[in-house]
């Protein structure tokens, strides 16, 4: 009889009546009327509803060349400054800026390639300083010893810890590339001289 | 000062970085006194969305106290206890005159399409996030609040964007008294959005996910019916099951980018970056609800192409509709729900982590462990 509700014009009743629905949860239907939804209507135009005391924003000194995207007019009022573009992965991401609107793939496609060789400079860099990443301590890996790694998982109906064995690799597969490509060429270099 | 800072995909740690600077006149510096970590950081913790930078502070949810302003500001004064919506806004622009204040247009440099959000990567304009100490807040006339004397830091910090942003979804989904709503997620944003579409007259609210201890607290905390996904061989079908063979009324997708459900569209987008974000959850909530329904996106995704149904959402008549939560317009009528005691944010708070420790937080929120649902940044602990 399933069927009937459905291919016919009423709506399927539901478990609870409102009224019974009003009594067990706090604070039911209290939105009912979409006049008390505040983003309803989605548009509502009212200039001054924000405590801005100005029309348009002073504009914040820029004090590296900034990008941005080509989709803008000019460099926004006001942006952030973390970590300004540096190296080769300043590089690309300038050209990415500069060349390819949001619109095209190889603007996100240059700036995720950006980010990783960022990861990789930025790495390789910190051991040449006095703080060097820390593979251990940086991704927490740890609490799965202190906060139940295993009861958390185990038996547990899942989906996640399928692809869960992937995350080591993401994480490691980098360095393990790099000490790959350092121990060949040490080894070319070896050879060389003794041969 | 202390500050969380990335280092590449799965890895954090704490330095120490410069203080914040005033940079603009109506800047204000805040003293964190609460962060969150929110679903939406683990993005960027993968290294799915692209300009995330090494060095850069993540934190899009925080509170604290007013510790220097801009010689422009009027509105706040040091000392001032105050709450950040995630959006970084101007308030005149053309999208912020209209309250879109997620939409603005004149703070992020970097893309278009996306607004200003703290600590988001560069896509999301390039600011430094509140999971540190002291973060630089622009516009401090328009964006920050005083937090009311009655209100509870660990509920504060909850409104800046978790519970905004889940009480918007169900807005989105434009709930008639009586509609059967469906929620994909039962993470801090959707069991919000499950709690506040009964505030708006849903007469049935289903949540669905994966993990147990989630949809535990969705039966206790937000009152709704759920289904673990794993024990169906299709879920969609089990949906069309529970609603008479119709659909739900209107169905929210409060999962977005890393959605589990169908290991091609997981791994693709989450590890591969191949896509802007595994649409499982929105392609479930596309083919769940009836046709003529609404489908409510409140998940991120990154600015890629995902493979999403968009025939079936055609051809079903839907609507679908999504945004970025412009937190504040949310406020006044959150605050009085939180007053009136229907909601309280604080409640699904599992984690207070030191900022020392935010690197095991990280792992511990991303992996799932230890029933963690929503994890609190302590800076001062």
């Amino acid at each position: 009889m399933t069927e009937t509700w459905t291919y016919g014009p009423a709506k399927p009743p539901l478990p609870e009546s409102t009224s019974v629905l009003r009594e067990r949860i706090p604070g039911w239907g209290a939105d009912l009327d979409p006049k008390d939804r505040p983003s309803v209507p989605k548009l509502q135009f009212d200039p001054h509803l924000s405590g801005a005391h100005w029309e348009f924003p002073e504009r914040q000194p820029e004090k590296w060349p900034r990008e941005r995207s080509i989709e803008h007019a000019f460099l926004t009022p006001v942006f952030g400054t973390s970590c300004p573009p540096r190296g080769l992965s300043g590089r690309i991401r300038r050209l990415a800026y500069a060349r390819y609107s949001e619109g095209r793939t190889a603007h996100w496609l240059l700036l995720l390639g950006a980010d990783r060789v960022d990861t990789l400079g930025s790495t390789l860099w910190s051991f040449a300083s006095r703080h060097p990443d820390n593979l251990l301590t940086e991704t927490g890996v740890l609490s799965e010893l202190s906060h139940h790694g295993l009861s958390s998982r185990l038996g547990r109906k899942r989906t996640d810890t399928i692809h869960h064995p992937l995350d080591p690799l993401i994480v490691a597969g980098p360095w393990l590339l790099v000490a790959g490509v350092i121990y060949k060429a040490l080894r070319r270099v070896a050879r060389t001289r003794t041969g | 000062m202390r500050a969380m800072v990335y280092r590449g995909p799965y890895r954090v740690r704490v330095e120490e970085k410069d203080h914040p600077a005033i940079e603009h006149p109506n800047d204000a510096i805040v003293r964190v006194s609460r962060a969150a970590i929110c679903g939406s950081d683990l993005h960027l913790y993968h290294g799915m969305m692209p300009d995330t930078r090494v060095g850069m502070t993540f934190g899009h949810e925080f509170i604290g106290v007013v510790d220097e302003v801009g010689p422009s500001v009027q509105h706040l004064q040091v000392g001032d206890r105050v709450m950040v919506p995630f959006n970084v806004f101007c308030g005149t622009c053309f999208y912020c005159a209209r309250g879109l204040y997620s939409n603005c247009h004149n703070v992020n440099p970097n893309a278009t399409a996306v607004g200003g959000i703290y600590g988001y990567s560069h896509t999301c304009g390039g600011y430094d996030g509140g999971q540190a100490e002291f973060v630089r807040v622009p516009f401090a006339d328009v964006g920050p609040s005083k937090i009311p004397e009655w209100m509870e830091d660990e509920d504060a910090v909850l409104l800046t964007d978790a519970l905004a942003t889940g009480y918007f979804g169900a807005q989105l989904g434009d709930i008639a008294e009586g509609d059967v709503v469906i929620v994909f997620g039962a993470g801090p944003v959707g069991l919000f959005a499950a709690k506040s579409s009964w505030l708006m007259g849903a007469g049935r609210v289903i949540v669905i996910d994966h993990l147990e201890y989630r949809l535990e607290k969705a039966r206790t905390f937000a009152h709704a019916e759920t289904y673990n996904f794993t024990e169906y061989d299709d879920i969609v079908v089990h949906m069309k099951k529970i609603t008479e063979f119709l659909g739900a009324d209107v169905a929210v997708d409060a999962v977005g980018a890393e959605a589990d459900g169908n290991l091609l569209q997981h791994v693709s987008s989450s590890k591969l970056k191949l896509q802007g974000g595994s649409p499982v959850a929105l392609n479930w909530a596309i083919d769940s609800v009836r046709k003529g329904g609404t489908v409510s996106v409140i998940g991120a995704y990154g600015p890629l192409f995902s493979a999403v149904k968009l025939g079936d959402a055609m051809n079903k008549g839907l609507t679908l509709r999504m945004n970025q939560c412009p937190v504040k317009r949310q406020w006044p009528r959150l605050f009085e729900h939180v007053r009136n005691g229907y909601l309280k944010p604080s409640d699904i708070v599992t984690h207070r982590i030191p900022l020392e420790h935010i690197a095991e937080g990280y792992h511990i929120f991303s992996a799932k462990l230890d029933g963690c649902i929503k994890p609190l940044i302590v800076p001062s602990a």
